[in-house]
């Protein structure tokens, strides 16, 4: 398996000097097995993904996360989008209001974007994420739920023996009388248990998460003690707060190295990962 | 076995209310009680631990206002565990500490997406002596 990153912040995308190394694009990230290609949110960063792309047919999945704008907004620019030749299944938390097709074509019709969700000339298809774990090509993903506002899974991937846990948006602090609880009672514990990989929320330093209590992200240390409670082997820190520049997203990766646990690496865009 | 997420955010919520609350899964299992439950119920919930649907029923000695045993089926939280519907209900139990108290109870299913069965609730209070 072949992870890469394509794009690391959150909330917002935040180009410019200061956030040229870690990437100012918002969450993408491409996940390549022997068989599928599959893209782990449409965050802006999916666009640069899609330019590599232009030759592919065939299937891709994108698993999308939650409907927030920064894991949505690039989907419109990614050109595979509009290729005949692509067979497109899209994947997103079930809600019980809308489908998936009403909850993207709010975003995919005038006046936010121009082209519909219908008018994409790709062949699309669009499922809720199941409550059971389901297969794509040689891949097993599982998708749950996991504490953030709104209708949010997280997602397990494991294929080739090595597994890859993707929690970009994840509060598991959120209104625990002490962090982390027994694992049972730990949102998202499950889908990360044991990762040789865990994409994680970090986007808040300690100082920032109390003003931040329920916004749905957590802070650098709570991002350590989840991963250490769910004994992966590497941590990559994800959803880089906009207002982080890249001096100070060196000092928070810095500050969590070197401790008793999991490798900690500072998710930057264009970085890989060979799980094999 | 993980917990569902809705069950956690109940827990966390209800280790931060004064309201005694009482958290049971899908099969009607005790999974949790709050502090505030913990004076209602006479004993702490790490002392006492989960407890199975026959256990829990049968361990408080409920009765109704004549100082009748209440039928199982009779209690809102086992209402809203078989019913999928709030229910409200006053009656006497007796805690784990032996002392005899009047409640005021109301319970409402735990009805995750897709119509997911996923427990009930219920909070309560002790009732005004008439």
């Amino acid at each position: 398996m072949i992870v890469r990153l394509w794009g690391t912040r959150g909330s917002v995308a935040s180009p410019g000097p200061e956030t040229i190394r870690y990437g100012g694009n918002t969450a993408c990230v491409e996940v390549r097995t022997d068989d599928a290609l599959l893209v782990l949110d449409a965050g802006t960063g999916i666009r640069r993904l899609g330019t590599t792309l232009r030759q592919h047919r065939g299937r891709i999945d994108i698993l999308l996360t939650h409907l927030h704008l920064d894991h949505l907004q690039g989907i419109g620019f990614f050109e595979p989008c509009f290729q005949p030749g692509v067979e497109l299944h899209i994947w997103g938390p079930p809600s019980t209001t809308q489908d998936l097709r009403e909850r993207l074509a709010r975003y995919l019709s005038p006046p936010l974007f121009p082209v519909r969700l219908r008018d994409l000339g790709s062949r699309v298809s669009l499922h809720d994420v199941p409550a059971e774990p389901f297969t794509i090509g040689s891949a097993t993903v599982s998708g749950e739920a996991v504490i953030h506002p709104g209708p949010t899974v997280g997602y397990r991937i494991s294929s080739g023996g090595r597994t890859l846990a993707y929690l970009p948006d994840h509060e598991p602090a959120l209104g625990a009388p002490s962090f982390p609880l027994s694992p049972d009672w730990t949102s998202g514990h499950r889908l990360a248990a044991d990762a040789d990989l865990l994409i994680h929320d970090a986007q808040y330093t300690e100082a920032e998460y109390p003003g931040h209590v329920g916004w749905g992200h957590s802070s650098l240390e709570h991002t350590w003690a989840f991963a250490v409670q769910a004994a992966v082997r590497r941590l990559v820190t994800f959803h880089h707060d906009p207002s982080h520049a890249d001096d100070q997203l060196d000092d928070l990766v810095t500050h969590l190295q070197g401790r008793d646990g999991p490798e900690v690496i500072g998710g930057r865009e264009g970085l890989g990962f060979s799980l094999v | 076995m993980s917990e569902p997420i809705e069950r956690i955010l109940v827990r966390h919520l209800g280790s931060r209310l004064a309201v005694p609350l009482f958290l049971v899964d899908s099969e009607g299992t005790l999974v949790f009680y709050n502090e505030a439950a913990e004076e209602v119920l006479g004993r702490r919930f790490d002392d006492a631990g989960e407890m199975s649907f026959e256990e829990w029923t049968g361990v408080f000695a409920v009765r109704n206002d004549g100082g009748q045993p209440l039928a199982i089926d009779e209690l809102p939280l086992v209402k809203a565990l078989r019913e999928r519907r709030p229910a409200h209900s006053r009656f006497d139990i007796t805690g784990l500490d032996g002392v005899m108290r009047s409640l005021e109870v109301s319970a409402f299913p735990l009805e995750g997406q897709g119509g997911a069965q996923l427990g009930a609730v219920a909070l309560f209070w002790e009732a005004a002596t008439p």
